[in-house]
């Protein structure tokens, strides 16, 4: 036996109950409990035993183990029994063929550098456990990885899955003071690599999107796990899309400079030759601003000819461009720009 | 590699060693050393691990209790019928793999979807089966959108999964935003990755004869060739966890004033410092091209201002000036005449 005391004895002590509970034909009363497991036996007291025992039920379904109370017989009417059923503890068969299970494994490494890579691990340690070996060949090279940097990540799903209402204080841009919000979140989505919260703002009445990186401080619960039921139609994708205009606000039409503007050819619907060396594209947008600012940022390549509220968007753009940056610059050495915020 | 045993939780090591004897059971005689790289322990570990096993069972009596031998090396176990089978899945290990599997199920080209689905399927069913388990699973994990699918093209995704399966050579056009150029180069597959929701290919490319990473959706075509695609001995995979934008020391120190409105420059590229105050933020960063930076204060109209250098800050208010004046002459006559 281990050292008593030490995690290894624990670790035994865990392990004999386990297997114990799980021997067992019938419900077994504490005090036959006690008997049967050694490190149980050794206990200095019942108390102390009481006390171990109470703890180590709690270690045991942590790990989500089925430890079941059931009554005994009439003879020991006040006292219940503890066992874990057999169907109930054991993984069913999977029949896994080789590539579904390099396919589970590619899914288990997608959150190795992510809050969730403990219970990846572990259920594909399980899965491997009943199955053959994994095609081993089959994907090599492909690394997907899910991140989940936001330390409100973990504290949210949990609470998501739980139904457990949430606070934090959140802040709507970099400038902007964090405000505490209260929220039931509904479901959490992922995109471009940042992770978002979907839920009710109850301070608000109303559904929003949170972004987790603008999060400050803890996520702490304010209720209990099963205080709200999300709507069952609830769709965090279709809610966060919603954020962002789809439909096309109208057709621009785009000079462009021969080999150059590949970004923007690449979404035009129509390409025309225009005069030497340029073409005229079909550039439909859904808005206007972006357009603007995606033509500015190629200076002297492109030109939009039409509709006038893009190209008047554009000018401005770029009006405003050259006013912040005078063009004396080089040998001043820093100063002397109007509005340099105190910066060296 | 699992962290070292002396500081392990014994419910973790429990949870480890309720998945370890199965798998032994399955596998009897099994190399110790292959074992221990299949478990991801050390072998030192795994004996620890074995010795204790070697003092369970369901009474203490020796015919009550597990027998391992490790006889030259092999691993036998038995009298371990209790615990023969691992444990079902709890929420957070169905959940993990039930939403990365979604996941790749919409990433089509770099995993067979239908593969995918069928294991999808097995693995509902086998946690569908349990008598008690919490909530709906299906549902819950339906609300947890994690996203591998990025806009790149099926057709890229599958040609270069199949370029590196077979150590190929691939002929690339790919798009460099930053300047404004399309590039052609002959690449050597090394993986591909994702790092902040989008896809990579990392090889060695034989133009800038160094690796590279390459943004999927940025390639414009790409053409297997019938070349071994081998990468040289040095070329070697880069460190994915600093993310996108690994700044070398070398590149030009650039400060940014940032509007209100445009703070989110600050949250996505790293930066070297940053100041915020009534007026708004500050920050430097590194460049590795100033051609990007020229064409983001372009972009921004003012709401991103080149404080420093002053010749960069100069650059951007000239080029903002030409296209200006372009709108103001009307520019180039001819074309005028046939746009209007």
């Amino acid at each position: 036996m281990a050292p008593p005391n030490t995690p290894a004895a624990k670790t035994e002590r865990l392990m004999n109950l386990v297997m114990t509970l799980l021997a067992t034909r019938r419900p077994l009363p504490k005090a036959r409990i006690r008997e049967i497991v050694e490190q149980y036996r050794t206990a200095p007291s019942t108390e102390a035993f009481d006390r171990m025992f109470e703890r180590d039920k709690d270690d045991l379904r942590e790990l989500g183990i089925p430890l079941v109370t059931e009554e005994i017989t009439a003879l020991f009417d006040d006292e219940p029994g503890y066992r874990i059923h057999q169907r109930d503890y054991a993984l069913p068969d999977l029949a896994l063929a080789p590539d579904e299970l390099a396919v589970l494994g590619l899914a288990a490494r997608t959150w190795s550098h992510a809050a969730l890579a403990g219970p990846a691990a572990q259920a594909l340690r399980k899965l491997k456990a009943v199955a053959g070996d994994a095609d081993s060949q089959a994907l090599v090279g492909i690394e997907p990885r899910l991140t989940t940097s936001e330390p409100g990540f973990a504290p949210l799903l949990e609470a998501y899955l739980d139904r457990a209402p949430v606070t934090f204080a959140y802040r709507r841009s970099a400038t902007d003071e964090a405000r505490v919000r209260h929220v039931q979140p509904w479901g959490m989505l992922s995109r471009s690599g940042r992770w978002y919260v979907t839920g009710q703002d109850t301070d608000r009445g109303e559904p929003r999107v949170f972004r987790l990186s603008r999060i400050e401080g803890q996520v702490r619960r304010t209720g209990k796990p099963g205080s709200y039921q999300p709507p069952t139609d609830h769709d965090p994708r279709a809610m966060l899309a919603a954020d962002i205009p789809r439909d096309p606000a109208g057709t621009a039409r785009v000079l462009v400079r021969t080999g150059h503007a590949h970004e923007l050819r690449r979404q035009a619907t129509g390409v025309t030759e225009a005069a030497n060396g340029w073409q005229l594209l079909d550039l439909p947008y859904a808005d206007r601003e972006r357009l603007a600012g995606d033509l500015a940022s190629l200076g002297t390549s492109v030109r939009v000819v039409a509709p006038a509220e893009v190209v008047d968007a554009t000018r401005a753009v770029l009006t405003a461009a050259a006013a912040a940056h005078p063009t004396r610059g080089g040998q001043s050495g820093g100063g002397g720009e109007p509005g340099n915020g105190g910066v060296s | 590699m699992t962290e070292p045993h002396s500081t392990e939780a014994a419910g973790a090591r429990v949870a480890r060693l309720l998945s370890m004897v199965p798998w032994l059971v399955n596998r009897q005689g099994v190399d110790i050393r292959r074992a221990a790289a299949e478990l991801d322990v050390t072998e030192s570990q795994l004996r620890d691990d074995l010795a204790l096993l070697f003092m369970c069972g369901y009474g203490s009596m020796t015919d009550e209790l597990i027998d391992v031998s490790t006889e030259g090396d092999q691993i036998h176990i038995s009298n371990a019928d209790t615990i023969a089978r691992p444990l079902r899945l709890t929420r957070a290990e169905a959940l993990t793999l039930i939403v990365a599997l979604r996941a790749l199920s919409h990433a089509e080209g770099v995993t067979d979807f239908d593969v995918v689905e069928r294991t999808m399927a097995k693995l509902e069913d086998a946690i569908g089966a349990g008598p008690d388990q919490p909530g709906d699973l299906g549902a819950d994990t339906a609300r947890i959108a994690a996203s591998l699918d990025d806009g790149s093209t099926e057709e890229t995704r599958a040609l270069l999964k199949d370029a590196l399966a077979r150590h190929h050579r691939v002929a690339l056009r790919y798009l460099v935003p930053a300047r404004d150029e399309s590039t052609e180069r002959d690449v050597d597959p090394m993986r591909l990755a994702v790092m902040d929701g989008r896809w990579y290919l990392e090889a060695w490319c034989h133009r800038a004869e160094d690796t590279r990473m390459f943004r999927l959706d940025r390639i414009q075509d790409a053409r297997i060739l019938d070349v071994d695609g081998t990468p040289p001995a040095q070329a070697t995979a880069r460190d994915l966890s600093a993310g996108t934008f690994v700044p070398r020391p070398d590149d030009l120190l650039v400060t940014l004033a940032l509007e209100p409105g445009w703070e989110w420059v600050a949250e996505y590229y790293p930066t070297e410092s940053r100041t915020v105050d009534p007026s708004g933020v500050t920050i430097t960063l590194r460049a590795a091209d100033p051609a990007w930076v020229v064409r983001l204060a372009l972009r921004a109209g003012g709401g991103v201002r080149v404080v420093h250098p002053t010749e960069l800050a100069a650059e951007v208010g000239r080029a903002a000036g030409a296209a200006l004046a372009a709108y103001d002459q009307g520019g180039d006559a001819n074309v005028a005449g046939e746009s209007r």
